[in-house]
């Protein structure tokens, strides 16, 4: 009851008409933001802290404005994912792999209509943990250890052989390049350079947005390149401009179960978006794929990381506000500019500013629904760029991706590294070689190895850290579980196959 | 007219996209950031720059840059080589900059650069979890020196960088032999190390104070030592090393640099604009918000300071086993 109060004083809060006019401004800049190419979440909310200051507007506005343009973001993001196969941001790579074939088929509008409601599902659910649960499941998340951490990781990375691809040993090449791209840089414990060719561009590591950016979208201006030469290209036939309901209602249990994943990843500070989805696409395709239809445009491939992703970023807030911990890139940003507000995010500042956290609890509910009608009428007006003929398209997806990927660190080099990626993109589709593993390996290998190294220096090199937690046992009798399933169903399927086989013949 | 209409769309985007690139003319004044948006160098530049702004102190705004990379080596060494005579540049450093140069990890040495103002100072302190038997600073010492490797230490930086450095100096005085043997774990920040202390992953913390303040305040940490040379008017309560025999002070300090062709003149101007800024009241308020102590030292003072700290931590790194 005293928390139904208090939402209902933040609603108040969130009401006045500043509050709402920066919130829909918030909304739209950043399903802008999210769906371009390089720009994601980080840039859009630092770019916009100048303006909270020149405006002079306090804590709860600029927190509301900067919250909406994140949320927008993690809306957005998808939208490229679909129509283009090229993410917007990086926990939007999983919604390549089945939207994206749904929009081949057609079926644009109703992936569009799917991965929106889905971003609200999971975006509303876990608005609802962070207002009940969120000094709660700080209080928990603190239990979970550098050891425990790294068991989650390989938890992840044993589920990715069955993410994507008609060859699972291609996949699994394509996570150890990403994986072995990820040592490059500074190593985290010594500081000692790591194939980094004495640049000091690579110190700090390949920037996985830089090489999400040249696999997909510049390897994709080269495979166009190659087609147009051979022969004209044709238009993807748009089915439906308007999405069908019906599709939408029966994707629901796989956005809540892609919800629950996401959350839980969310909230653990080492965890994070791109986590949340990814481990949502798997756990929803042990689930439902019976027919082997995920990864040929399943509308539950869209929902499940749509739902995850959404939920993890909302889930992320929690660890933000009531421990100060940042969970990704974004909320470091609003950490910082909550800290330049005079606001001392931890554990006090529930009881302290009651004020600014609810009202910026009550704020995202109504973004979610800003986005939610902000995003299906523009369905229409997106699957129309998919009869775009490419020739014009893209070029311009050319030039905002030179210019997004130069705006994040306004350094040449990275535009060089793009370009190299691009080629690497290139050729490794010509082998039919998924990239999403490699961007999985390259993003989520430096938080692993982090974690390894760190329970390595706790445990002064003893290995027997990794399985002396409950948590970290836990986590690896699922990773077996996941493993066994995937044999059995693979054994299961080959004689399936084979019987079937038999009776044709 | 479908066409048309997309076309002003995509435009759209590509106009909203070269806005976030905050192109402005060349004259403006520029702050670089050489990180990702959201940490200490970070805050520098945008409440320098707002300041400058509001204070009139700088022509219309300033432009603020991330230039991430080698904990500021890639921003250093694009100015050596490309900027080291634009008067409008400044760079954001720090404590950490001056670590990283002492053990030779930047591309060239101190002197590539001119040093302008250091305007305000993060304290180091050593913390533990409110539960722990450690209760003082002498406790701490006591069980490092039985055993170096009893307690397992964390803060925000790798081995050799400073919130290591700062723990090994306490531990150093307090006569601990084989300083190698303490056992130092990374995390990406203070809270986080923080964090997993109350998780009982670790036992102590030593990282600037400004970032876990809202700990020390909930009760939740146990604070045993702030290394200044004052209490810190903010947590009075907080005993310094020094009043406890450990003869340390660790401060993590926030200032500025800027090219090394820069003119004397110039340079004199940056140093008595920023010392104005410093004595604002808006300065003040936004250092001591945001957990800093205010501090002033510019201009020839500063370019010593920095030389003789850089000498300090070199001394130290050798003395630690960081380099050779």
């Amino acid at each position: 009851m005293e928390i139904l109060s208090l939402l209902g004083q933040g609603f108040v809060v969130a009401s006045t008409p500043l509050n709402i006019a920066l919130l829909l401004m918030g909304c739209f800049i950043g399903t802008l933001l999210g769906a371009l190419p390089g720009l994601g979440p980080v840039n859009g909310v630092a770019v916009l802290i100048p303006l909270t200051f020149t405006f002079g507007f306090d804590a709860t506005s600029s927190m509301i404005l900067l919250c909406a343009v994140y949320f927008g973001c993690m809306y957005g993001g998808r939208i490229s994912s679909i129509l283009l196969n090229i993410p917007g941001d990086e926990p939007a790579i999983m919604t390549t792999l089945d939207g994206y074939p749904m929009a081949v088929q057609g079926q644009a509008a109703n992936a569009l209509a799917i991965s929106g409601v889905a971003s609200f599902v999971g975006a509303t659910i876990a608005v609802i943990g962070l207002s009940l649960f969120a000094p709660i499941l700080a209080r928990a998340a603190i239990h979970f250890g550098p050891a425990d951490y790294f068991a989650l990781y390989i938890l992840a990375f044993a589920t990715i052989g069955g993410i994507a691809g008609v060859d699972p040993r291609k996949t699994l090449l394509s996570a150890l390049i990403g994986l072995m791209l990820a040592t490059v840089g500074l190593d985290p414990i010594s500081g000692v350079p790591r194939y980094t060719f004495d640049s000091f561009h690579l110190y700090d590591g390949i920037e996985p947005i830089v090489a999400l950016v040249g696999l997909f979208a510049i390897s994709e201006i080269l495979m166009l390149l190659e087609k147009t030469f051979k022969d004209r290209p044709k238009a993807i036939p748009v089915g439906s401009w308007l999405p069908q309901w019906g599709a939408i209602w029966r994707t629901r249990w796989a956005m809540l179960r892609g919800s629950g994943v996401g959350f839980v990843a969310g909230v653990l500070p080492g965890a994070g978006a791109s986590l949340g989805s990814f481990m949502a696409y798997v756990a929803e395709k042990q689930t439902s794929n019976k027919k082997g239809t995920f990864g040929k445009g399943d509308p539950r491939g869209v929902a499940a990381p749509e739902a995850g992703n959404n939920a993890a970023s909302g889930g992320a807030l929690i660890p933000m506000l009531s421990l100060g911990v940042p969970g990704s890139g974004t909320t470091a940003v609003l950490l910082a500019m909550l800290i330049s507000l005079n606001v001392q995010p931890g554990p006090l500042l529930f009881e302290r500013q009651p004020d600014l956290v609810w009202g910026l609890v009550a704020s995202l509910y109504m973004a979610n629904v800003a986005l939610l009608i902000l995003n299906l009428p523009m369905i229409g007006i997106f699957t129309r760029l998919m009869m775009t003929p490419t020739w014009a398209l893209m070029p311009i997806v050319a030039a905002v991706t030179f210019v997004g990927v130069y705006g994040i660190s306004n350094s040449v080099f990275d535009l060089e590294m793009m370009v190299f990626f691009g080629v690497i993109g290139y050729l490794l589709r010509k082998f039919d070689v998924s990239l999403v593993p490699l961007v999985l390996g390259l993003l989520l290998g430096g938080d692993m190895e982090r974690n390894l190294r760190r329970a390595m220096s706790i445990s002064d090199g003893d290995w027997s850290i990794l399985v002396a937690s409950p948590i970290s046992i836990g986590l690896y009798i699922l990773t077996v579980f996941f493993l066994a399933l995937s044999v059995w169903l693979a054994v299961r399927d080959h004689r399936q196959t084979k019987s079937e086989r038999l009776t044709e013949g | 007219m479908i066409f048309r209409k997309l076309t002003t769309a995509k435009l759209a985007a590509v106009t909203a996209a070269a806005v976030t690139m905050t192109a402005a003319p060349a004259t403006a004044n520029e702050c670089i950031a050489p990180s990702n948006p959201g940490g200490g160098w970070d805050f520098t530049c945008r409440t320098i720059g707002r300041i400058l702004t509001e204070l009139d102190l700088v022509d219309g705004n300033v432009q603020i840059t991330n230039m991430p990379g080698g904990v500021g080596a890639v921003t250093f060494a694009m100015v050596a080589a490309e900027r080291s005579d634009d008067a409008d540049l400044i760079v954001a450093t720090s404590t950490v900059g001056i670590t990283q140069i002492a053990q030779g990890r930047y591309p060239a040495p101190l002197d590539t650069m001119r040093y302008l103002a250091m305007l305000g100072a993060d304290v180091g302190v050593i913390a533990v979890d409110d539960e722990s038997p450690i209760e003082s600073l002498a406790d701490l010492n006591e069980a490092m020196a039985a055993d170096p490797t009893a307690l397992v230490t964390a803060g925000s930086s790798g081995a050799g960088g400073w919130d290591h450095i700062r723990l090994l100096m306490v531990a150093d005085e307090a006569g601990v032999e084989d300083l190698s043997a303490i056992r130092w774990v990374q995390f990406d920040g203070g809270t986080d190390a923080v964090t997993q202390m109350m998780g009982g992953q670790i036992d102590v913390v030593s990282t600037d104070l400004g970032e876990i303040a809202g700990f020390v305040e909930s009760g939740d940490i146990r604070v045993l030592a702030a290394l200044s040379d004052e209490p810190i008017p903010a947590f009075p309560d907080i005993p310094t090393a020094i009043s406890q025999g450990v003869d340390v002070t660790g401060y993590n300090w926030r200032g500025l640099y800027t090219g090394g062709d820069v003119s004397d003149e110039e340079y004199a101007s940056w140093v008595d604009r920023l010392e104005t800024l410093y004595n604002s009241d808006e300065w003040q308020e936004a250092a001591t918000a945001s957990g800093l102590v205010p501090i002033w030292r510019g201009g020839a003072e500063f370019e010593a300071f920095v030389r003789e700290q850089a000498d300090v931590m070199e001394q130290i790194s050798r003395d630690i086993g960081v380099i050779e």
